[in-house]
């Protein structure tokens, strides 16, 4: 088990043929991901060569999931096509299946048309969508395994700790970590740091309770919004296994867009804080400093008999 | 992206929001010329710079730094008063709550009608994260701060969350209005503004509207007499009229800059600069900077695909700033390969003659190349291992905590 990706999904590259698209699906077979088509628009029958070996392409989503059964895609269409792109995703995988994944990589979609995507997958119930702007979800297998992003997939390895996080290099540095103290990863999963996306803290801690590989927790937070305080809050009456955490940006001046477009303290709310404030109050273990997660980690794995 | 209030009701009046006769100067004559057109015994003379609280802020000479009068925002009842007026804000730095100690520097003025108020109001149009939706406010204590609001009387606030697909509906406004007490024709003409407000919100692809106050004229007119707009950057390329809206110099030029080369710097008051791959990472290292002691000088997040060329760039901004008194560079190689920029670093250093302490920290793709093409270099680069030890060291080489 893992969590929503199991490590022979099935997946599509939607925007394969473009320069993004091509390299990070190279980058994906090298892995080992099960990598079995694209979509791009007008370019359907093609072929994509991928570490040698030629990929289908089809026009529709529909099409791509009624040929493959596929599992799940991933969008790396540009910011002005990305949530179009995320609500094909969602009506194929709905009508051709009822159920499906869509993780999507693009950075810098406008925040207007995230609300109407995330509204249109929620009126698809058995899709789930992770991201936009997010390194995406990986499951380390004991060879290869599910990659489905950008996330370089060296630096993990099966293992039992669920990870999950609303910044990229925030992430491979709490992998790194839980590897420092001879753990392996069951699903890491990155949210994204836009004020409106799919997936959500919660969610995640919810599956990671609930799946059977997961042993313990890390989730890496950032300024900005309440997530952070409602996933405290669900945590502390919902999960029994260990968490760890982390919030960036405790030195965030207010009122500043720190990189990401949902990281900012607006009329003094969202600061770090706050929010580690909240994990303290729901009994997370905190770690002052990413390079403290991995001695955190095996201190809560040690106190819950684990280690 | 934040706009001034003058563009702002420019940008009402055109979706068919009520707003007072006013006039955008840039000088005294201009607002006294403002003035005798107006034909208006009583006006407001208004600062226009992007930040709030305007009205209690205080205005200094930019080169005594001697207080010239209290306000931003006048009154103004007659000729005399607008020039009064006009000339002490005009050139002068204003500081309010939210510019910081520095102040800005006032180079535009909103010269407009006054207006008989029966009432003010609160409106804002925004989204909210946690309903991943728009959210509009509003509440019947208008022209004061709503967070003091929200904090001591939050049964005042009225909310009401926009279904997008199905947009912003007549019993909504309807409500919305009742709940505000209005009725009979104030009732109508907050429902027409509302949804003027609105259809501009989507259109123009807005972050926030902020009408504070939004009043209720002795005629039952609902007039927005305050504006504070701003837009969602991430939907720039479909609004070419930004590069007109947009006041660079309410901007830090250094920020500009480095967005156009596909950077993100953030200027801080430290001296420890940073150079990081990944906005939460870059983040992270400005606080284990802090909690070890330092100060940084900045947020920069090369992002995901620097080449050689970004690093130096990145490197020439941090050396802008006259404070910096040493770099800690810290990159968790995913897509990005340290062996890179391990010689981004390098021809950096070379060709800026960097003299400032300088700890690199490189973990991920090719980490051993990095760190090995590092030590080979003649230069006075330090090594570290991990992020606390990195800031550790460049805390202690630019002189301890003190």
């Amino acid at each position: 088990m893992a969590i929503w990706i199991e490590e022979d999904a099935k997946v599509l590259v939607q925007g394969i043929t473009g320069k993004q698209g091509h390299f990070h699906a190279g980058k994906m077979v090298e892995y080992g991901t099960n990598i079995v088509g694209g979509c791009t628009p007008g370019k359907g029958g093609q072929t994509v060569e991928l570490e040698g070996k030629d990929f289908p392409v089809w026009d529709s989503m529909t099409e791509a999931i009624t040929a493959t059964d596929a599992d799940a895609t991933v969008i790396y269409v540009p910011p002005p096509f990305a949530a179009e792109a995320i609500m094909e995703a969602a009506e194929a995988f709905d009508s051709v299946k009822g159920e499906g994944i869509v993780i999507c990589i693009t950075e810098g979609i406008p925040t207007l048309d995230m609300v109407k995507a995330v509204a249109y997958v929620d009126n698809r119930p058995g899709v789930r969508l992770i991201g936009p702007n997010c390194p995406g979800i990986i499951t380390p297998g004991e060879t290869g395994g599910a990659k489905i992003g950008i996330m370089p997939g060296h630096i993990h390895a099966k293992g039992r700790i669920g990870i999950v996080s609303k910044s990229g290099t925030l992430t491979y540095e709490a992998v790194a970590q839980t590897m420092s103290i001879n753990e392996g990863q069951s699903t890491c999963i990155g949210i994204g740091g836009d004020p409106v996306n799919g997936t959500g803290f919660i969610e995640c801690l919810a599956a990671f309770q609930n799946d059977p590989q997961t042993a313990a927790i890390v989730m890496i937070g950032e300024i900005g919004g309440n997530a952070e305080q409602e996933a405290a809050a669900f945590a502390a009456e919902n999960v029994t296994k260990p968490i760890v955490g982390f919030v960036a940006g405790a030195t965030a001046p207010p009122g500043k867009r720190m990189g990401h477009a949902g990281a900012i303290i607006s009329g003094g709310k969202g600061t770090a804080e706050e929010k580690f404030e909240a994990f303290k109050k729901a009994g997370i273990a905190c770690a002052n400093d990413p390079s403290e997660i991995g001695s955190v980690l095996l201190q809560a794995l040690k106190d819950a008999g684990l280690r | 992206m934040n706009i001034h209030e003058y563009q702002g009701k420019a940008m009402l009046r055109e979706f068919g929001v009520p707003v007072l006769e006013g006039v955008h100067c840039t000088s005294v004559e201009q607002a006294l010329a403002a003035y005798d057109n107006l034909n208006s015994k009583v006006v407001a003379v208004k600062s226009q710079i992007h930040a709030g609280g305007r009205g209690k802020g205080t205005l200094y000479d930019p080169q005594t730094r001697e207080e010239v009068m209290q306000g931003g925002v006048k009154i103004a009842f007659s000729r005399d008063e607008v020039e009064t007026y006009s000339t002490n804000i005009l050139g002068n730095i204003l500081n309010t709550i939210q510019t910081g100690d520095e102040g800005k520097v006032v180079k535009n003025l909103y010269i407009e009608s006054g207006c008989d108020i029966a009432h003010e109001y609160y409106l804002a149009l925004l989204v909210d994260r946690d309903n991943k939706s728009v959210l509009i406010m509003a509440s019947t204590e208008g022209g004061v701060d709503i967070e003091h609001v929200a904090e001591h009387t939050p049964e005042k606030i009225h909310k009401v969350i926009i279904d997008v697909n199905a947009g912003l509906l007549g019993f909504q406004k309807r409500d919305l209005g009742l709940a505000l007490g209005l009725s009979g024709m104030s009732l109508r003409s907050f429902g027409k503004s509302l949804g003027a407000m609105y259809e501009m919100f989507v259109s123009q692809d807005c972050a926030m509207v902020e009408i504070n106050p939004l009043v209720k004229s002795k005629s039952d007119e609902i007039i927005a007499l305050d504006a504070k707009i701003s837009f969602d950057e991430n939907a720039e390329f479909r609004h070419k009229n930004w590069s007109q809206l947009r006041d660079l110099s309410e901007e830090e030029d250094v920020e500009i800059r480095a967005k156009e080369t596909g950077l993100s710097y953030v200027k801080l008051d430290g001296n420890i600069g940073c150079l990081v791959n990944g906005a939460g990472l870059a983040m992270a290292t400005m606080d284990v900077i802090k909690l070890y002691g330092g100060e940084p000088a900045n947020f920069l997040d090369v992002g995901g695909g620097a080449d050689e060329e970004q690093v130096k760039i990145a490197f020439s901004m941090i050396m802008e700033d006259p404070n910096v008194k040493g770099i800690l560079v810290n990159i968790f190689g995913g897509i990005m390969r340290c062996d890179i920029i391990a010689r981004g670093v390098i021809a950096a250093t070379e060709a800026l003659s960097l003299e400032v302490p300088l700890v690199v920290r490189l973990a991920g793709t090719n980490v051993e190349q990095g760190k090995e093409i590092l030590a080979a270099s003649e230069l006075n680069i330090h090594s570290a291992n991990d992020l606390a030890e990195g800031a550790q060291m460049i805390v202690s080489l630019i002189g301890g905590d003190e």
